[in-house]
């Protein structure tokens, strides 16, 4: 069902972005590009030691990479890194496997609906896999192909 | 419109296309991606069909009858690709996969063997992404310089611009006959007499325009012509490259193996004729005599139909299209052919084109191998409608409905 990929949280973070803008202090600072979409965003990330003290992005996307942007920098707000990767991990399954949705994902869940579009997966991850190289230390543009 | 027109319009659909008679997320298939690829009829499939169930060999050196026979429809189709073409020789018409490989050919034979460090190659800035990196590879091999003649805001080509880039180290002019993203129709005639004015020869690459227009290479009088056979209503992984008997056999060959060989010893090996110099190995036999059904459907109905039919639907689309709030054509030359890019105000296109597919229409979305010319137009992406004959008003209607449930669920 096209409004199980379309929730209403999703439409409202594609048209209202939360955290998009620049971030002149980052510590982190990484491109990520869908080739097939020309989907591009930037990620801004301040490290505090573990903790990821604050996180940005600007760019431009289609509402479910956008939306995606936008719950992620939420949800990775003050959290420790390795958190924010375990979060990574259950928003992966919750996109891609047969699994029941991890209890603790919070508002990522809206996203259960992407399953079912297949064509639109690598849209809620290209966020996620940009964060993903941010934390480990690069600076760098990832490309979701 | 005529209503003759509109009946075998109807038929072609309904019955020769089986594909078309589908339903897709419990609608019935509306399908505008022939610019991705096109449908194939009833009659294409079947030729393949009996190639395979009753012919099936190999071709050029068996004795035995089922090899005569597989060498005679395989050769059969090069002739019909001549006449279709108008090409003044068989010998002209090189089987390759796609339009692609052609440039591909060309570049890595005429363009290593000619193309020298400072020369130069004359582009489109409209060219698909394969008409763009074989010229970037070999001028990167060569220390050549590739360049692009601009277009205008409706996505025509400035001939004046272009010609003003041909000088003395040109090597060759090689455009699209018809862009894929934005629909133009590139005035290749007269491209070719502009290049051929300072003696430089021009590749077109009419991989959009075969199976919507007559081409006819001599009045044409370009120097390389390519085409994909899926874009044509026959299979994939079949295409031709024509190329001026005069030049094709100056070139040196493109792979190496069997078939395209006259002699082979250790010491030497002599090159066969044209076309076989440049189709070494086996073939894709089924796929050529499937491009060969293809040509046979298309004069079947006659291009000058599809042509005229297209024209009016283009002009329906359009109209349309125009009509709707928020939307921008990307595209409007004069000169185009049934390809309908846009941006809607405010959406995404993959989400546009989510929307769509659950209406049932299947509509491309991307840059569509143009990046370059999409990023001119200052978008990263569009949405396109691409028309074949067997698309009516009534799919143009649920095109522009779908695009009003986007703009309701996205408003």
């Amino acid at each position: 069902m096209l409004q199980d990929l379309y929730q209403e949280v999703i439409l409202d973070h594609s048209k209202r972005p939360r955290n998009f803008h620049q971030m002149d202090d980052a510590t982190r600072h990484v491109e990520g590009y869908n080739p097939l979409c020309g989907d591009k965003l930037k990620l801004f990330v301040k490290l505090d030691g573990e903790t990821v003290q604050d996180i940005s992005f600007v760019g431009a996307g289609c509402a479910i990479s956008t939306a995606s942007a936008s719950l992620m920098t939420e949800s990775v707000k003050g959290k420790s890194r390795q958190e924010a990767v375990q979060m990574m991990e259950r928003f992966h399954d919750l996109l891609t496997s047969e699994k029941p949705p991890a209890p603790n994902l919070g508002k990522l869940a809206v996203f259960s609906g992407v399953r079912e579009f297949p064509a639109r997966v690598k849209c809620a991850t290209l966020a996620w896999h940009t964060l993903k190289s941010a934390l480990a230390g690069a600076s760098e543009v990832v490309s979701t192909e | 419109m005529g209503l003759a027109l509109k009946t075998w319009q109807d038929q072609s659909s309904r019955e020769n296309f089986p594909v078309l008679n589908q339903r897709v997320h419990g609608k019935p298939l509306v399908y505008l991606d022939n610019a991705a690829t096109t449908q194939k009829p009833q009659m294409v499939l079947d030729a393949m069909n009996q190639f395979y169930q009753a012919d099936n060999s190999n071709i050029h050196r068996g004795v035995h009858e089922l090899s005569e026979r597989s060498t005679k429809h395989y050769e059969d189709a090069r002739v019909k690709i001549q006449h279709f073409l108008n090409a003044a020789d068989w010998r002209e018409i090189v089987f390759v996969r796609g339009a692609t490989e052609g440039i591909n050919l060309v570049a890595y034979t005429y363009g290593r063997r000619h193309v020298h460090a400072g020369d130069e190659i004359v582009i489109s800035a409209m060219e698909h992404h394969s008409n763009i990196v074989p010229w970037q590879i070999l001028c990167e091999e060569k220390q050549a310089i590739l360049r692009v003649a601009p277009i205008n805001d409706r996505g025509e080509l400035l001939l004046d611009k272009l010609e003003e880039l041909l000088g003395p180290r040109t090597k060759l002019v090689s455009v699209v006959h018809v862009s894929n993203a934005l629909g133009t129709i590139n005035p290749v005639a007269e491209i070719a007499r502009i290049a051929h004015r300072r003696g430089v020869p021009v590749f077109i690459d009419g991989a959009q325009a075969v199976a919507h227009m007559k081409v006819d290479v001599q009045q044409l009088d370009c120097d390389f012509y390519a085409l994909s056979g899926h874009k044509m209503f026959g299979p994939t992984g079949i295409g031709v490259l024509y190329g001026k008997a005069a030049l094709l056999d100056k070139m040196p060959p493109y792979q190496g193996g069997g078939d395209m060989i006259r002699s082979v010893t250790f010491a030497k090996t002599t090159y066969n004729e044209l076309p076989y110099k440049f189709e070494a190995g086996t073939p894709n036999i089924a796929g050529t005599i499937g491009l060969g059904a293809a040509v046979d459907y298309i004069n079947g109905i006659g291009l000058d139909r599809i042509e005229a039919y297209e024209r009016d639907l283009l002009a329906y689309a359009t109209g349309q299209l125009e009509r709707i709030p928020g939307l921008r054509l990307i595209g409007t030359a004069r000169e185009k052919a049934g390809v309908l890019s846009f941006v809607l105000e405010g959406v995404h296109p993959h989400d546009v084109g989510t929307v769509l597919d659950r209406e049932g229409v299947a509509v491309r979305t991307g840059h569509h191998c143009a990046q370059p010319v999409l990023e001119w137009f200052g978008v990263p992406a569009t949405t396109r409608a691409s028309l074949a004959f067997y698309n009516t008003r009534q799919d143009i209607d649920a095109l522009v409905a779908g695009i009003y449930k986007v703009k309701e669920l996205f408003g």
